[in-house]
């Protein structure tokens, strides 16, 4: 294996935030997946202006993506090591050298 | 349906194309080093790579299949439309910048960034061939159906026109080309898109009560007489009085009369008229018979001329709220609340089968209100959901699985985070992206609901259903709209076939076999495996022209997701991984997913022509046995390859 870098605190910041993130996201397409698969009725019941909660669940998902996305953008720091692109090398630690 | 070409649609649709190959051979000149080739020398803008992400991504699944599957059946289709567009937040909360930091060229570049190894060279490699060529399948198909209406040719001169438009795309120009073709075509599908759906919603709903007749009700003693509305009954005999022991909500049989226009016959399905108990409707239907190779509507040869008969179009309204035949203008809301309260005319089909060999497939009218087009479970490969066996559930959560891991395995969308300079600009591309394909994932429900109201249907080609909704509006924006999803398909299969060439080149020749090439015989030989992938690509496009291109990209999304995701995620987030692990898992989770698609109940029906019911596979769609199957896989052999 080859050798590791150091993981600037800002890519770690950015990490973390993007795993955080996710993990709503994450939450909530479970949210609708599990509803639609097994209580598929209540995705009829209606819930705003008229609609049902399967138009609005859906809906919603897309504009939390685009939301989360924008949250992402807008509080990711900038990494330090930017012009050093193209190094190949990932967040493993050292502990991992010499196994291969 | 029979097409008749329009000379203004040829016209439009020449000009794309024409202008499409000029801009690629424009853009060649900059793109004769691998680094030019694959990558656009990491010099494409972060918005236009963003855009160039909704071409790609945006594909004759989403355009085509998923307005089909909505105007067909309903919200099934949107659920499509969901789990696409998920995939983009595991893409870019996870994959998207270390994507960036970790590749150069291609999707093994990445996965064997730490390690330099012949087997994940060659395990990522194979898998990307794998999946691209799953992909292009359905892509493939799209164009063929696009280029009836269009041009009024076959099915498969689309096939091939396509297939030798793209090869010239990506042999000239790579990347570079690629993604200017990619970013055209992304802003156009999406702002023709919104103006569609603009036009649907100021076009509002109308009731059509009057292009099929409904006769009755009558009594059973009634149908059981010699004529009915003064025309002779045909007899049921050899097959033809359908099957009325489905008593399941679907129960069908048939009644034949003696045309009306005196050519070929007229049939109807008998509707039972719950409020009336023992009456009975007679709506019009419209059969289709094979027989030695011959096509016949209604009893007479399909064709357009005074002897023959053709499918007619279908989807209509036919009842609205407060008996209104038609609402005006209705706004994004209301059309939905609307139709919610409308009755839909949805249609059915049975096959029957007579003692000559031919066979015949009835398609049948089944009134349904709007509240069921709204919801899931309208789709027979979805209607599990609602009351089915744990296994139907099980092949949803399966399929939303795989959509929601999928986006970020697909090799032809992670090269194209080298085509920028930084990880920045990877996530902001990424955003773009996200915005861009979501708006218009909003807008396939107004598209394929538009559709299924329009009165333009054809009952034998869903994937048809958003260009010919635009030839209900608008010839123009008919010819428009076939124009795009041409280039919709265009600027999709050169990603796959860019992502494919890249494999075999830079992979498999150079990284597996280590045979020595320069930057520029790298390139050569990545245009020569961009040829052979096209014309592999045209052979499956042709063979698979029956299935809806939407359910196929499903499968490419399982075997992605299979293969590549558990690999790249284990990769970046455990610090065991080792390479056998890595390349244990891609090769587990390609070849189980690949194996659970051939055996699965989906390919005995549709490609084998067998018994669904012997199929192996307990449901179809593979991701929930095999993704984690490729992550346990990777631990697994990581585990043990780490303890030697």
């Amino acid at each position: 294996m080859k050798p590791t870098e150091t993981i600037s605190p800002e890519r770690q910041y950015n990490t973390k935030l993007g795993l955080i993130l996710f993990g709503i996201y994450l939450i909530l397409y479970l949210g609708f997946v599990f509803g639609n698969a097994f209580v598929a009725d209540a995705m009829e019941t209606k819930v705003f202006m008229g609609l049902n909660l399967a138009i609005v669940y859906g809906f919603a998902l897309i504009k939390m993506a685009f939301v989360l996305s924008l949250i992402y953008g807008l509080m990711c720091r900038a990494e330090p090591s930017e012009a050093s692109e193209g190094e190949t090398s990932t967040e493993v630690d050292a502990s991992t050298e010499g196994q291969e | 349906m029979i097409y008749d070409p329009a000379p203004m649609a040829i016209v439009i649709f020449s000009l794309f194309v024409v202008g499409t190959v000029a801009l690629s051979f424009y853009l060649g000149r900059r793109a004769n080093s691998s680094e030019g080739y694959f990558a656009a020398h990491g010099q494409i803008p972060w918005f236009v790579n963003g855009v160039a992400f909704a071409g790609d991504y945006l594909s004759a699944a989403s355009f085509l299949g998923i307005c089909g599957m909505i105007a067909a059946y309903g919200y099934d289709g949107f659920l499509y439309s969901i789990g696409f567009l998920a995939g983009w937040i595991v893409a870019l909360f996870v994959i998207a910048e270390p994507m960036k930091r970790l590749g150069r060229f291609t999707f093994a570049d990445a996965l064997d960034a730490n390690f330099d190894s012949r087997g994940i060279k060659a395990a990522a490699g194979i898998s990307t061939l794998v999946v691209s060529v799953f992909y292009l399948i359905p892509q493939m198909v799209g164009a063929g159906s696009l280029i009836q209406p269009l041009l009024g040719y076959p099915h498969w001169v689309g096939v091939v026109l396509v297939g030798i438009v793209v090869i010239t795309i990506v042999v000239t120009a790579g990347m570079v080309s690629t993604t200017w073709v990619q970013f055209f075509k992304g802003s156009l599908l999406v702002v023709f898109s919104a103006i569609l759906v603009m036009m649907v919603l100021n076009k509002g709903l109308t009731v059509d009560n009057e292009t099929f007749e409904v006769l009755g009700p009558y009594d059973s003693m009634q149908l059981a007489e010699e004529k009915i509305d003064g025309r002779m009954v045909l007899e049921a005999e050899d097959g033809w009085g359908g099957d009325p022991s489905l008593g399941n909500g679907d129960a069908v049989s048939f009644i034949r009369l003696e045309s009306s226009s005196g050519v070929g016959f007229d049939i109807y399905h008998v509707e039972a008229v719950s409020e009336s108990g023992g009456k009975f409707l007679l709506r019009q239907a419209q059969a289709i018979t094979v027989a030695d190779g011959k096509v016949s509507i209604d009893g007479a040869p399909r064709g357009t001329g005074e002897t023959e008969k053709q499918l007619l179009p279908v989807g209509r309204l036919s009842k609205l709220p407060d008996d209104q035949s038609t609402t005006g203008p209705l706004g994004p809301v209301s059309y939905f609340t609307t139709l919610s309260e409308s009755e839909v005319m949805l249609w059915g089909n049975q096959a029957l089968k007579h003692s000559s060999g031919a066979t015949t497939t009835v398609y049948y009218q089944k009134p349904t209100q709007g509240n069921r087009v709204l919801r899931p479970g309208e789709h027979p490969k979805f209607r599990g959901i609602r009351g089915g066996a744990m296994k139907d559930r099980m092949n949803f959560l399966s399929l939303m699985l795989a959509l929601f891991c999928g986006t970020a395995s697909l090799p032809h969308i992670l090269i194209r985070y080298y085509t920028v300079k930084d990880g920045a600009a990877a996530r902001k591309s990424t955003i773009v992206g996200i915005a861009t394909i979501g708006f218009f994932y909003v807008l396939t429900l107004y598209l394929g609901l538009g559709a299924m109201t329009s009165g333009s249907l054809d009952l034998t080609d869903t994937n048809m259903a958003a260009p010919l909704l635009a030839r209900s509006i608008s010839p123009w924006l008919f010819a428009v709209i076939s124009a795009i999803a041409f280039t919709t398909v265009l600027g999709t299969v050169s990603g796959l076939i860019l992502a494919s060439s890249g494999a075999v080149a830079h992979d498999l020749l150079s990284g597996v076999l280590g045979v020595k090439l320069t930057s520029d015989q790298q390139v050569r030989v990545a245009k020569i495996a961009a040829v052979v992938v096209g014309l592999i690509a045209i052979v499956l496009g042709i063979l698979f022209k029956e299935l809806n291109v939407g359910y196929l990209v499903g499968w490419a999304f399982s075997i992605a997701a299979s293969a590549n995701l558990p690999a790249l995620v284990m990769l970046l987030f455990w610090k065991g991984t080792t390479r056998q692990g890595i390349i244990a898992s891609v090769i587990v989770g390609m070849f189980s997913s690949l194996g659970w698609i051939l055996l699965s109940s989906d390919t005995y029906k549709s490609v084998y022509g067998l018994d669904p019911e012997n199929a192996i596979a307990p449901f179809s769609q593979p991701g929930i046995v095999t993704i984690p199957l490729a992550f346990l896989t990777l631990i697994i052999v990581s585990k043990l390859s780490k303890s030697k």
